[in-house]
C-alpha cells in the first residue's frame, strides 16, 4: 500500500514541475510573440486577416448569444424586481448585470470556444504537418509570421466582441422588460443611465475584456503551438484551451471584479 | 477572399465594434445630452432630497410630465436645488407643490407635483415655492421613539 | 571559404537526455556538387542528422560546417542567412494550406527579397515549370495529390536557388510514376543549380539508382560508406540485410521480450 502513496505523491510532484516549467515556456512564448510583433503591424494585412477570422465570424455566436441573455435578464429580473415594486429598475439590472460582469465574462467564455479553440487547431495542424518547421528552413520566423498577428487579432477583437454583446443584451432586456412586459419605457432607460456610471461600470467592463482577451488569445495560441505533432495531441490542445481559457476568465474575473468594485 | 473583401468585413466589425462601446457609453451610461423638445425650465429648493437623481420623471397625477435636469446645492440657503424640465404642454400654477416621492417601496424616487389654486402659471425659470423633501428613514425613526418617549412622560 | 566539401561533420554527438545518444561518433564530408544518401532504418538518426544541417538543433558535441561555417556556433542571425541558401522538402510537402500553390512557391521571394510582383510571377511560373505543375498554380493544396504535393513543396523549396537541398524521406508513399518523376527532379535541379544535395531515405532502390555516394547509419553511428555499388557488394551483415532487405538478421523480427513458451504458459502445472 505505501507504495502506491510513495507513487502517487511522486506523480503529482512531477505534475507541478512540469506545469511550473510548462508556464515559464508559456511566458517565454509571450514575451516573444510581443517582441516580433513588428511584423504584424509593417505587413498589416496579416493581422486584418486574423481579424476577420477571429472577431468577424465570431459576430454571431457573440450577437445571438447577447440577445439571448439579455432577454432572459429581462424575464428573471422582472419576476424578482416585481416582489419589491421595483420594476421600474430593470434597466438598471439588465444593463449593470451586463456591463459589470456578464458581457465581459460570457463573450470571453465564447470567444474562448469559437475563436480560441480555432487558432489552437489551426496552429497544432500546422505544426503536426510540419509546416511551421518549413517556414523555420525557409528563415521566416513562425511566431512572427502565424502568431503575432493572430495575437494582436484577438486582443483587438475581444473588447469589441464584449462591448456588442453588452449593447446586445441591453437590446434584448429592452425587448422583453418595455416591448413585451410593459415597464415603463422612461423609467427602464432613466434609471439605467443614472445608475450605469462611464468610469465606474463602463471603463471598468472594458477594462475587464481587454484582461481577458490578453489571457484567452495567449492561452489558445501557447496550446496550439505546444502541442505535440499528433491527432490526439491537436486535438487534446483545443479541448485544453477551452478548458483553461473558461477557468482563468473566471479566476481573473473574481479577481478583477473584487479590486474595482470594492467600494460600490 | 480577396483582400479588398477581407478589408471591408473588418472595417465593419470594428466601425460596429466602437458603435457597441459609443451606444453603451452615451446611451446606457449616464454621458448623455439632453433632447430638447418643447419644454420649460422651472427650479424648486428642498431640504433634503433624498435618493433623487437626475433623468428622474416629474409626475403629475401619476403621469409623467418632465425630468429632473440638473440637481445643485445652494450654499447660500443650504438647500439642494433642483431643476426640472416641463413639457410644454402641461401647465401648472404658481402654487405648485413639488414633493419627492418613492414609487413603490424600495423604487425610484421622483418629483410628485400638486396644483394649487392660482391663476398665474409657472413660467420659464420661474422657482416653485412649496415644497416637501424626501422622506428619510432616519428622521421618521427618531421622531417615533421621541413622540413615544414623550407619550410616557406626559403619562408620569 | 570554398573549400571541396560543402558540409563536414565532425565527431558529433547529439542526445536528448544523457542515457540515450541519438547520434554518436559522427564523421562525414560531403563533396559539392554531389547527391548523397544517408540512408538507415527508422529511429536510427538520419533525420536529426538533418536537422542538425539545417541548423535547426545544435550538437551536443563536435562540430557542423556548412560552407566553412560553424552552423552551432551561429546566433539566430547567422543560421538564418545560412537558411535562405539551403532548400528543404519536407516528408509530406509541408505546403502552407491556406494559400494556393502560387502563393506557396513565391512565399520565399515575398519574404526575403523586393523583386516587384512581375518578375515573382515571372519567377514562380519558371520553377513551377520546372516541377511541372504550371498548371496547377491556382490550386490549393488540400486539392493536390501527395506526389503533386511534393513536387510543388520542391518548387518552393528552389524558389531562391539554394546551394544546398535537404530531402527528408522525398520517396515515401509515392506511386512509381511519381517515384520516377522525384528521382528524376532531384538529379536534374542539383545538376541544374550546382547544388549539393542530401537525400535522407529508407528506399534502397531508389537511392542506389540515384545518388553518387551513400553513407548508412544504424543506431546512430555511421556503420558503413562508399559509393553505391560499394554498398550494393558490402558483406557486413548489417549492411546486407538493409540492402537487400531481408526480414531477419542482426536487426531481429522479433521485438525483445519474454521466452515464446513462457508467454503460451507451456509446461505449467494446471491449479
Amino acid at each position: 500500500m505505501p507504495e502506491r502513496a510513495i507513487y502517487s505523491i511522486r506523480r503529482l510532484g512531477h505534475a507541478t514541475i512540469d506545469s511550473v516549467l510548462r508556464l515559464g515556456y508559456a511566458a517565454r512564448f509571450i514575451m516573444l510573440t510581443l517582441l516580433h510583433s513588428g511584423t504584424g503591424f509593417r505587413r498589416l494585412h496579416l493581422t486584418i486577416r486574423e481579424l476577420y477570422f477571429t472577431g468577424v465570424l465570431s459576430l454571431i455566436i457573440i450577437l445571438v448569444s447577447g440577445l439571448f441573455v439579455g432577454m432572459v435578464l429581462g424575464f428573471q429580473g422582472f419576476q424578482t424586481l416585481q416582489t419589491y415594486g421595483s420594476e421600474s429598475a430593470l434597466g438598471v439590472l439588465v444593463a449593470l448585470s451586463l456591463v459589470r460582469e456578464l458581457g465581459p465574462v460570457v463573450a470571453a467564455l465564447l470567444f474562448a470556444s469559437r475563436a480560441g479553440s480555432a487558432m489552437t487547431a489551426e496552429i497544432g495542424l500546422m505544426k503536426a504537418t510540419e509546416q511551421l518547421s518549413a517556414m523555420e528552413m525557409m528563415a521566416v520566423d513562425p511566431i512572427a509570421r502565424v502568431v503575432a498577428p493572430r495575437f494582436w487579432a484577438g486582443f483587438i477583437s475581444m473588447p469589441l466582441l464584449a462591448a456588442m454583446f453588452s449593447a446586445m443584451g441591453v437590446f434584448g432586456g429592452y425587448l422583453v422588460g418595455v416591448v413585451l412586459i410593459g415597464v415603463d419605457e422612461g423609467s427602464f432607460w432613466s434609471q439605467m443611465q443614472s445608475a450605469v456610471d462611464f468610469r465606474e461600470d463602463i471603463v471598468n467592463g472594458v477594462i475587464k475584456s481587454i484582461v481577458f482577451g490578453f489571457a484567452v488569445t495567449w492561452i489558445a495560441l501557447f496550446e496550439g503551438y505546444d502541442a505535440p505533432p499528433t491527432a490526439e495531441g491537436v486535438s487534446g490542445a483545443t479541448t485544453r484551451t477551452v478548458v483553461t481559457s473558461s477557468l482563468v476568465v473566471l479566476g481573473l474575473d473574481f479577481v478583477l471584479t473584487s479590486f474595482m468594485f470594492r467600494g460600490v | 477572399m480577396e483582400r479588398s473583401t477581407l478589408d471591408l468585413w473588418v472595417g465593419l466589425f470594428v466601425c460596429a465594434g466602437i458603435g457597441a462601446l459609443l451606444i453603451l457609453a452615451l446611451k446606457v451610461g449616464n454621458m448623455s445630452g439632453f433632447n430638447t423638445a418643447d419644454t420649460y425650465q422651472v427650479y424648486a429648493q428642498f431640504d433634503n432630497i433624498g435618493g433623487l437623481k437626475p433623468r428622474a420623471p416629474v409626475k403629475s397625477a401619476g403621469v409623467v410630465v418632465g425630468r429632473v435636469g440638473e440637481i445643485s446645492f445652494d450654499d447660500q440657503k443650504f438647500m439642494a436645488k433642483v431643476t426640472m424640465t416641463i413639457d410644454k404642454r402641461y401647465k401648472f400654477p404658481k402654487d405648485t407643490t413639488a414633493s419627492i416621492l418613492t414609487s413603490g417601496l424600495l423604487g425610484e424616487q421622483y418629483v410628485g407635483f400638486v396644483a394649487g389654486g392660482d391663476s398665474a402659471n409657472l413660467a420659464q425659470g420661474e422657482v416653485i415655492k412649496l415644497t416637501q423633501s424626501a422622506v428619510v428613514l432616519e428622521n421618521l425613526i427618531s421622531q417615533f421613539l421621541y413622540s413615544k418617549a414623550a407619550e410616557g412622560d406626559a403619562k408620569k | 571559404m570554398a573549400t571541396d566539401n560543402l558540409i563536414e561533420i565532425s565527431n558529433v554527438d547529439y542526445w536528448y537526455d544523457r542515457r540515450r545518444a541519438i547520434l554518436s561518433g559522427i564523421d562525414m564530408a560531403i563533396p559539392r556538387g554531389k547527391v548523397v544518401a544517408i540512408m538507415g532504418i527508422s529511429g536510427s538518426g538520419k533525420t536529426t542528422l538533418l536537422r542538425l544541417i539545417g541548423g535547426v538543433m545544435k550538437a551536443r558535441k563536435g562540430e557542423v560546417k556548412v560552407d566553412g561555417q560553424l552552423v552551432n556556433k551561429l546566433n539566430s542571425d547567422g543560421i538564418y542567412k545560412m537558411r535562405r541558401r539551403m532548400g528543404m522538402l519536407f516528408q509530406f510537402g509541408a505546403l502552407f494550406t491556406d494559400m494556393t500553390v502560387f502563393d506557396n512557391v513565391a512565399f520565399q521571394m515575398r519574404e526575403h527579397t523586393n523583386l516587384p510582383e512581375r518578375m515573382i510571377r515571372d519567377l514562380v511560373y519558371m520553377k513551377l515549370h520546372a516541377v511541372g505543375l504550371r498548371g496547377a498554380h491556382r490550386l490549393m493544396p488540400s486539392e493536390l495529390s501527395g506526389g503533386m504535393a511534393r513536387r510543388v513543396a520542391l518548387a518552393r523549396a528552389i524558389a531562391l536557388d539554394p546551394m544546398l537541398m535537404l530531402y527528408d524521406e522525398p520517396f515515401t508513399g509515392l506511386d512509381p510514376i511519381s517515384l520516377g518523376v522525384i528521382r528524376n527532379l532531384i538529379r536534374r535541379l542539383n545538376d541544374a543549380l550546382g547544388a549539393t544535395s542530401i537525400v535522407v531515405t529508407h528506399d534502397v532502390q531508389e537511392a542506389l539508382e540515384l545518388v553518387d555516394y551513400v553513407y548508412y547509419m544504424s543506431d546512430g553511428k555511421i556503420v558503413a560508406h562508399g559509393t553505391p555499388q560499394e554498398l550494393l557488394a558490402n558483406r557486413e551483415p548489417l549492411v546486407h540485410q538493409f540492402v537487400y532487405g531481408e526480414p531477419d538478421g542482426p536487426v531481429p523480427f522479433q521485438y525483445p521480450g519474454r521466452n515464446y513458451a513462457e508467454d503460451l504458459k507451456l509446461g505449467a502445472r494446471r491449479a
